[in-house]
């Protein structure tokens, strides 16, 4: 299986997604061996093998294996998420265009490449060395199927295919036109493309997201098969109880702050019920190229006393943060899935999704609203603010819906598809 | 004879601590303790002291005939007593020798001003009553924050009862006029304005040790020359500065304490210029004209107007949401949120989210806590939010506490009065 990023060391909802269903697989004697570009040494390896592909020498240079195994069973879980590609990258890709077999890759010392990890500069080569690395691989280990989350691990796993001949199953968490709207890096696209065409089978994670690969990337709909996400049954929020200081209610936004989120449409729909009730906060958390610009419309508006930014959240904070939140709000404008809207029913929250949303596909008990239908947003909120009936019934159901969705589920489906791009051969 | 008028601004902010949402409610700490005592130290030893030292030197050595003026913000003398309270004894030092005069300006160095009257002539009157509990002085001539001045500020302070004010000698509003007369108040004529004298000022508080200057090194011989230079009619040379300027900004080496230790001498001997303060001219000169100043001006940046505080969104925002607190404010006798009511005015707050990146960007980032004017808002934004909630639940009063505050010393000196 092949990642780009593993929990601990994650940017975003796409780790908690691989972690879950890598875990589930592993109960159901999947035997799994997760390839993530940079294995801090940190990760969760109770139930699989992570290879960190900046351990695995590579080129002609000799190495021992058992000085090699000791190193990768340092590393467990696997998760990637999409990296999202602004303006300054899709410039340096139009710069510096991708051509594999032109790619000098750089080793160190032990013949091995070095990687970052994470979304930083040089993603472009990154992925490049990763489809490198990837050969070494298919020597060095025995396996089944290819399973890759994600464009990024596509050249990799496309790769690991033609040296192998062993099926290749893509896993589509998001797809560009989900990040970018329609403004689509080309580059990224192809990518995306060809990794869908190699496939033996493409898993997407809501039948909004197989719509988007079978008419826009042309995939044939017979090997498209959707496999929902599934939420943790552990809740972190265990142990942690935090109270908030003040008689506000609070209205939360949780994520990355960018043109994927629909933050604007929080904040305007903010303004709309901060007309009608004083009694009330808003928070948006999380970071990202767009939050400059919520700062200052928040302020233009004149709400920013009641609306507050509290930066990145990490763990704890996170569910410090959903302890004490009254309503969640996930106004994407396009979510292929979107996990934290069922972590936050976890939490006992009720939530407010847009229809724009993979998860609005298989929930029943959360208010859903078009992403730009701020008016609608507005009237939700209130709602659930004002009209404790609502609010009951929300907190009384959303829990148990939520505790329905089963990753042993979702890695069931996923192994079928397995089989069946095995028997396809 | 000509006079030369040295005044120096001295104040310290209180440094707000990293605030986070979920402190909100929690925790009505505000302050980073550790750097506001830190810097404070610091800038003692590099700044203050010496400093001090050098100035009494100079006015015991030249008998009288030196002088200098300036306004310590209570922020500032609050933070000397708690962390440095040396610093605060060489400036009383300084009083006692006759030749320091020192201004009345805002409390906690705020831009109330520009936002609720009575709220400005409460902080400065506070001001005022605790500089003459430290120097034995009672401030005749005002100066506001950053310089801050309009016709309308200028009539408020002369109703305070101020006879003259300090202001920025601003290009756009002087025209072909010089800086270098007494002018007045456009309202109130009574009321005498010193203007900065902005390029000389400048060179010394910016450019001095800046050797990409073709003036570098500046030295006191230069200076002098450059001030009798200046046209025999004009009557006044008006040089205001940060205090840091000394030891802080212009680091030792430049020779900036050198230049401080011969500059007096300079003048002295050539009999054309005398030091005076800011009472002694606004008694000595009748003013040249008047000068009007629809919208407020300053001594920052090269716009001389208010935009490094009040410029952008964020910070109209932040500002009128603290002002919109006032009148609760005002009826509430808790001493911990009356302090930190005058904590949150200061000015440098504001200051802390400019955007503005261009010319003045070295300046502004040298001051700056935070990495970003976002940070910075949002950190501002969160404590302020507390503080509203501590607000809203304090008991408050029927009666104005400000209101009653004046009435009450208007009772004791009707007594006083009788008494005599």
């Amino acid at each position: 299986m092949f990642g780009w990023e593993f929990p601990p060391h994650i940017s975003g909802g796409l780790g908690t997604a691989c972690y879950g269903l890598t875990k589930a697989l592993a109960s159901q004697d999947v035997e799994i061996i997760f390839v993530v570009p940079k294995a801090y040494g940190d990760e969760d390896k109770s139930q699989m093998d992570i290879v960190g592909a900046n351990n695995i020498p590579i080129g002609i240079k000799r190495f021992n294996f058992k000085d090699v195994v000791k190193d990768l069973s340092y590393v467990e879980l696997g998760s990637n998420l999409i990296p999202y590609v602004n303006e300054e990258e899709y410039y340096n890709i139009l710069n510096n265009r991708f051509e594999s077999e032109q790619f000098i890759s750089q080793t160190d010392e032990n013949a091995c490449l070095t990687f970052n990890g994470g979304y930083g500069g040089g993603l472009m080569q990154e992925v490049a060395n990763y489809a490198v690395v990837a050969k070494s691989l298919v020597a060095m280990f025995d396996f089944d199927v290819i399973h890759a989350h994600d464009w990024l691990t596509y050249p990799a796993a496309i790769a690991a295919k033609e040296l192998s001949g062993k099926p290749l199953v893509v896993h589509v968490h998001a797809t560009e036109f989900d990040r970018t709207g329609e403004n689509v890096n080309p580059f990224v696209f192809d990518i995306e493309k060809a990794g869908m065409l190699a496939a033996d089978k493409v898993i997407t994670v809501s039948n909004l997201t197989k719509g988007i690969v079978v008419n826009r990337y042309g995939i044939n709909e017979d090997k498209v098969v959707t496999v929902y996400n599934a939420v943790d049954k552990v809740d972190e929020s265990e142990g942690i109880h935090f109270e908030k200081g003040f008689d506000d209610k609070i209205v939360t936004f949780l994520g990355r702050i960018t043109f994927q989120k629909g933050p604007e449409y929080f904040v305007e729909a903010a303004y709309k019920v901060l007309q009608r009730t004083k009694n009330v906060k808003f928070v948006m958390a999380g970071s990202g190229d767009m939050l400059e610009k919520m700062i200052h419309r928040a302020a233009e508006l004149g709400i920013s006393s009641k609306f507050h930014f509290t930066g990145f959240l990490k763990g704890d904070d996170v569910v410090k943060m959903l302890n004490i939140s009254d309503v969640y709000v996930m106004p994407s404008v396009s979510e292929p899935f979107g996990i934290s809207p069922l972590e936050a029913m976890r939490s006992n929250v009720p939530v407010i999704i847009s229809k724009q949303s993979g998860v609005s596909e298989i929930l029943k008990h959360a208010i859903k609203v078009d992403f730009w239908d701020i008016d609608a947003m507005a009237d939700a909120i209130y709602g659930i603010l004002q009209y404790s009936g609502l609010n009951v019934m929300f907190k009384e159901h959303a829990k148990d819906e939520v505790d329905s969705l089963k990753w042993e589920n979702a890695a069931l489906k996923v192994k079928e598809v397995y089989n069946a791009a095995i028997s396809a051969r | 004879m000509r006079n030369i008028c040295l005044y120096f601004q001295v104040h310290q902010p209180y440094r707000f601590r990293t605030y986070r949402f979920f402190d909100i409610g929690h925790d009505h700490q505000y302050y980073d303790d550790f750097s506001n005592r830190s810097i404070l130290q610091k800038i003692a030893k590099k700044c203050y002291l010496p400093t001090n030292t050098l100035l009494l030197e100079l006015i015991k050595k030249h008998k009288g005939k030196f002088k200098v003026s300036f306004s310590l913000t209570g922020s500032f003398i609050e933070q000397c007593k708690m962390y440095s309270p040396e610093t605060l004894k060489s400036f009383q030092d300084l009083a006692a020798t006759g030749c320091v005069e020192f201004l009345a300006e805002t409390y906690s160095h705020s831009l109330v001003a520009l936002k609720n009257d009575k709220e400005f002539a409460h902080q400065v009157k506070v001001h005022s009553q605790l500089i003459e509990e430290l120097f034995g002085q009672k401030p005749t001539v005002f100066r506001n924050t950053e310089l801050v001045y309009s016709d309308k500020i200028g009539e408020q302070v002369y109703n305070m009862g101020y006879k003259a004010m300090l202001t920025e000698g601003a290009k756009h509003i002087l025209g072909w006029k010089s800086p270098n007369f007494i002018y007045c108040n456009a309202k109130t004529p009574k009321l005498k304005l010193l203007l900065r004298n902005f390029k000389l000022s400048d060179d010394i508080a910016f450019r001095f040790s800046n050797q990409g200057w073709s003036e570098w090194p500046l030295t006191a011989q230069k200076f002098s020359s450059w001030i009798h230079e200046i046209d025999k009619k004009e009557e006044l040379v008006n040089l205001f500065m940060d205090y840091e300027t000394f030891g802080e900004h212009q680091w030792e080496g430049s020779g900036i304490f050198e230049f401080l230790k011969a500059f007096p001498a300079e003048i002295i001997a050539k009999k054309q210029f005398s030091f005076a303060t800011p009472s002694e001219v606004a008694s000595k000169y009748e003013p040249m004209s008047v000068l009007n100043v629809e919208h407020p001006i300053s001594w920052a940046d090269e716009e001389r107007d208010l935009t490094a505080w009040l410029g952008n969104n964020l910070q109209r925002e932040a500002f009128d949401n603290l002002y919109s607190l006032a009148n609760d404010v005002a009826l509430i006798e808790d001493q911990s949120i009356r302090q930190d009511w005058y904590r949150l005015q200061t000015s440098d707050h504001f200051y802390y989210m400019c955007t503005k990146y261009f010319s003045d960007a070295a300046v502004h980032q040298y001051f700056n806590p935070f990495k970003s004017p976002y940070d910075a808002f949002i950190n501002y934004m969160n404590i302020l939010s507390d503080f509203t909630e501590r607000v809203k639940k304090a008991p408050k009063r029927e009666n104005n506490v400000i209101e009653e505050d004046n009435h009450i010393r208007k009772d004791a000196k009707v007594k006083k009065e009788k008494n005599n």
